[in-house]
């Protein structure tokens, strides 16, 4: 059920996003969710494309180092307080949440969540067991 | 028992050593003066005759020789002998610029592989051996250089030249070699093939014999461990005749200069002052034997110590420490010597690229140094606390080499520049 997250290495440096999101853009590479995690001289850019794999073979003959992570993608409804339930379902498993980040995409009512939970397997059998989804590929249209 | 090769030589006194040098180095200055334009040159403009020297205590008064003079005189220019006297051309790899071309007498190279039966001989090495010789045959001095001492000492001597490491493993366990001569990252590679192909119990090596090459403690020990020997090192420059201008003893503490052939002094590379014994500095050879390339005060760039504390070896000659850098490399920041070479070293024992940059300034009187590395994809994390924790075991280790410390800092993978031969490693913004 997870959804293949795509971590980069940018040194902190002036030119150094908007020469990663050019070269996507060039390639037809759709962003649907970016974040950056933050260090002195460097940080890691996270993103969900539309197109992870050939992202990924873009990004690497870039010369870019980067990563693949599954993450999980939590369906909330788009209205105040949406996000609560998934909340209380993390404070009550003792879960600890690495990071998280939305995506761009709403879709019938709905708004998506990205969460790196600290124990994945727990936190998706707690979501199921809270009748709380997830998205998948498929639901957010991507490869 | 011990082990000599020429143990009148070898284990003679040092008011002998002297003699022999004092008599050879007013022999070799005056054939230098008479048969070498180009050095007598130098002596002229220092003002310096062959009458000025009359001991090794007068060495200091003669001019050194750089790489840079064996450019500028390549390819004839530093011969003490004429062509039609000459047997043998033995040259550099030329990496870092125009080859250095070295020619030999007969005699030369009779001297020149004593110097390595005696290394051979010092590792254990009898008539009874059989010497498997994998360094590079052809105009790199290992190969000729190893495979002459082994005839010297009457070895069964394998000339295996370096490659092929299939074949080199099947003759080592068909014909059973006991002593193996080579590099020492091809020796960790022959070790490490021979432990994957689990051929450890096939083989009979007691002893390497590595040189050519920088390397550390610990890869001597994984050599060793790997190959059950007894590892050596071997010093040598095409410039002084190759392989053997100094060798380890039993004791591994240092390597025995051949001191009836060269004299080895220590000076400080920015004023070329003579440093006493046990200072750090860079080394310089003067051949007294040599005829065809008899060069003087030669100065090697490497960095290292002498010592004349008694060997238990036996052996009265000088003894060097490995070279701990290139002289041309050297900072000092904070008051300590700092090399390159070492921040590689650390780099690459943590798994980084060897391509780094290094800046050193100062910042309220008080010097600072920043190691630029670059990323590398198995140091990559999604998570920024893996990095950080890698960086700071990057940190550690160069603190725990280098004596101070280093700031790091992670850039983009090749993202430092990359020049053409030699790369700047090195900006010292102190000086601009």
């Amino acid at each position: 059920m997870s959804v293949h997250q795509i971590s980069v290495f940018l040194e902190n440096r002036a030119g150094q996003l908007a020469d990663v999101t050019k070269l996507l853009a060039a390639n037809a590479i759709d962003l649907r969710a970016i974040s950056i995690a933050e260090a002195t001289d460097y940080g890691v850019l996270r993103l969900i494309v539309d197109d992870a794999e050939k992202a990924t073979q873009i990004l690497l003959a870039g010369g870019y180092i980067l990563s693949k992570t599954p993450v999980t993608v939590v369906s909330v409804p788009d209205q105040t307080g949406g996000l609560a339930p998934v909340l209380s379902v993390l404070a009550e498993g003792n879960l600890d949440v690495e990071y998280m980040y939305s995506l761009f995409t709403h879709k019938d009512g709905k708004a998506y969540i990205v969460f790196r939970i600290s124990d994945e397997a727990k936190f998706i059998s707690l979501l199921n067991a809270h009748n709380i989804a997830l998205a998948d590929n498929d639901e957010l249209g991507l490869k | 028992m011990a082990n000599y090769y020429q143990p009148e030589i070898e284990t003679a006194s040092r008011e002998q050593i002297l003699a022999w040098q004092n008599e050879r180095l007013i022999k070799q200055v005056q054939h230098v003066w008479d048969n070498v334009p180009y050095y007598r040159q130098k002596m002229e403009e220092k003002g310096v005759t062959p009458a000025d020297i009359k001991s090794v205590d007068d060495l200091h008064k003669l001019p050194f020789l750089t790489k840079a003079d064996l450019r500028d005189a390549y390819p004839y220019g530093l011969m003490g002998k004429p062509l039609s006297e000459c047997v043998r051309i033995q040259s550099t790899s030329g990496t870092t610029g125009r080859r250095v071309v070295a020619f030999y007498t007969q005699h030369d190279i009779d001297l020149w592989e004593d110097c390595c039966a005696r290394a051979i001989v010092a590792a254990g090495g009898t008539k009874d051996d059989v010497c498997h010789v994998s360094y590079g045959y052809g105009l790199f001095t290992g190969g000729p250089g190893l495979n002459g001492g082994s005839h010297k000492v009457g070895c069964l001597t394998l000339p295996m030249s370096s490659g092929n490491t299939e074949r080199q493993l099947q003759f080592m366990t068909d014909l059973g070699s006991t002593i193996l001569c080579c590099t020492p990252s091809y020796a960790a590679y022959l070790a490490e093939s021979i432990h994957e192909a689990g051929l450890r119990d096939k083989i009979k090596l007691k002893a390497g014999i590595f040189g050519a090459e920088a390397w550390s403690e610990e890869m001597r020990h994984d050599i060793e461990e790997k190959l059950g020997i007894k590892a050596y090192d071997i010093y040598g420059l095409t410039e002084t005749s190759g392989p053997g201008v100094s060798f380890e003893c039993s004791e591994q503490t240092g390597m025995h200069i051949n001191e009836d052939h060269f004299i080895a002094e220590i000076i400080d590379p920015n004023t070329g002052e003579v440093l006493p014994e046990g200072s750090k500095g860079e080394l310089v050879f003067t051949s007294i034997t040599k005829e065809a390339f008899p060069l003087l005060r030669y100065r090697t760039r490497d960095i290292c110590v002498l010592t004349r504390k008694p060997c238990s070896c036996g052996r009265t000659h000088v003894k060097m420490s490995k070279p701990m850098g290139r002289s041309d490399d050297m900072l000092i920041i904070k008051g300590v010597n700092v090399f390159p070479s070492q921040i590689e070293t650390v780099l690459m024992e943590q798994g980084y690229p060897a391509n780094y940059q290094i800046i050193v300034d100062r910042v309220n009187h008080s010097d600072t140094l920043e190691v630029m590395v670059e990323m590398a994809p198995d140091k990559f994390s999604d998570s920024l606390a893996e990095i950080a924790e890698q960086e700071k075991k990057l940190v550690n280790a160069l603190k725990a080499m280098l004596g101070i410390y280093a700031k790091v800092k992670i850039v983009s993978p090749k993202s430092i520049t990359r020049s053409e031969g030699k790369a700047v490693r090195v900006i010292d913004k102190r000086k601009i």
